[in-house]
């Protein structure tokens, strides 16, 4: 009576499991709130070199600011599927400001190395504090399609 | 029978041909002189007006009839001058005064208007889920959390913030939890809320719904051990994404002697009802 509703039950749970296991992303620990070296990000753009499927997701190598931790604006140096690229940070984990908005990612948009926009569309939306800062985010603000 | 349901056919007949002349009459003389007119005999001649309908407004402007006292207003427990607080109260109710903040609790879905000197037409409106509400005296905020193209969106807030034009409440509920921040890990379908929503007409009396969803969870890993005792959190689906022997393995972590600390009580039901009655007042004036 009891083994067969054990038995039910563990191949219940090694299912469950099973399936845990096969959602998990390669990497296991949590993303980093802060943009900084070694942090994972996501490509918000249309680019082909940000949209095709790779088995180990871009890293930031590099921010460009004085003290290390990149913020909306920021540039950052990635190291996507084997080569080096330029990002502008249009959205991160961590709390900024009150009333600015908080992503559930960190999101950043490939540039050149002369600042043009590498996709043509930006997917998701972009903080309007972008707009006040310094610097030639333009064409990156040309190709949003919503704003936050 | 036959005799009767024959009888009854002719009726039906004769009412159908006396709805159709109607009917037609109306269609050739419009005024309303044409239905003072006798008619028939057989048909009911008196028309009894339907009654005039009665739109009642049921959205934000029904003030609510509940004592309500927004959580920031009672003073944190420590040792700062009282007078401080005293006066963080008369300048929130002078805010008060210009810009209507209406009652609303965790869980409640919101919509801000923020002047926004960024934003095209210098206004951001934003919908969310209330997650969180934090600080006291004018710095109190609170968080709004939805999801917009695929994209987990929060924005805090700071509820006496100049910035902020308007704080409707489309949807006014409580959830299991006083803070919501477990929606960070769970699916997105819970923390996606219509940007054009439509208000929820509000209960004005009685006590506030509660919304007794319980959260499905991504897996892990979390932002933060939700399953441990210190969060006490009610809204989670637990047994779907832990095993029972994880769960107690939580339990380790459990204080159950604090809540038998006789010096970290706060009891404020004194404190709210002068600070409630000192608001009623101040608002009248």
């Amino acid at each position: 009576m009891a083994l067969p509703r054990l038995t039910r039950s563990l191949t219940g749970l090694l299912l469950e499991t099973s399936s845990v296991i096969h959602h998990r992303a390669f990497s296991v620990s949590v993303v980093t709130a802060a943009i900084q070296k070694m942090t994972r990000v996501r490509v918000v753009d249309n680019s082909s070199l940000g949209n095709t499927p790779y088995h180990r997701p871009p890293r930031v190598i590099h921010v460009y600011t004085k003290n290390g931790v990149g913020k909306v604006g920021d540039k950052v140096l990635l190291a996507i599927k084997g080569q080096k690229k330029k990002a502008l940070i249009v959205g991160h984990k961590m709390p900024g400001d009150r009333m600015n908005p908080r992503f559930d990612s960190n999101n950043v948009v490939l540039i050149e190395d002369n600042g043009n926009p590498t996709g043509t569309r930006i997917k998701v939306p972009i903080p309007t504090h972008l707009r006040k800062m310094e610097g030639d985010y333009s064409k990156v603000l040309a190709i949003a399609s919503s704003f936050v | 029978m036959a005799a009767c349901t024959k009888g009854l056919d002719r009726f039906g007949l004769s009412l159908r041909f006396l709805r159709t002349q109607q009917l037609q009459h109306e269609r050739f003389l419009s005024t309303s002189l044409s239905r003072l007119s006798p008619v028939d005999t057989t048909e009911p001649p008196k028309f009894t007006p339907p009654p005039r309908p009665v739109i009642i407004d049921k959205t934000q402007d029904a003030a609510s009839q509940r004592r309500f006292l927004s959580p920031e207003f009672i003073p944190p427990r420590q040792r700062t001058e009282p007078l401080k607080f005293a006066i963080e109260r008369i300048d929130m109710i002078r805010r008060r005064k210009v810009l209507n903040i209406p009652e609303f609790y965790v869980g409640s879905i919101l919509a801000v208007t923020m002047a926004d000197p960024n934003a095209s037409g210098k206004i951001n409106r934003f919908v969310g889920i209330c997650i969180q509400r934090g600080g006291k005296g004018l710095g109190a905020t609170f968080v709004l959390r939805n999801i917009i193209d695929n994209q987990g969106v929060e924005i805090c807030y700071e509820l006496y913030s100049p910035r902020i034009q308007k704080i409707e409440v489309l949807k006014l509920e409580k959830r299991l939890d006083d803070n919501l921040m477990y929606l960070r890990d769970a699916l997105p379908e819970y923390s996606t809320v219509d940007p054009d929503m439509k208000p929820v007409p509000l209960p004005t009396t009685g006590e506030v719904p509660v919304n007794k969803t319980k959260v499905k969870m991504r897996p892990k890993p979390w932002s933060k051990r939700w399953e441990r005792p210190k969060f006490k959190i009610q809204g989670i689906l637990f047994d779907l994404c832990l095993t029972p022997r994880r769960m107690e393995h939580a339990q380790k972590w459990a204080q159950p002697w604090l809540e038998y600390d006789m010096l970290k009580e706060y009891d404020t039901t004194k404190l709210e009802e002068e600070i409630l009655s000192e608001v009623e007042r101040e608002m009248s004036k």
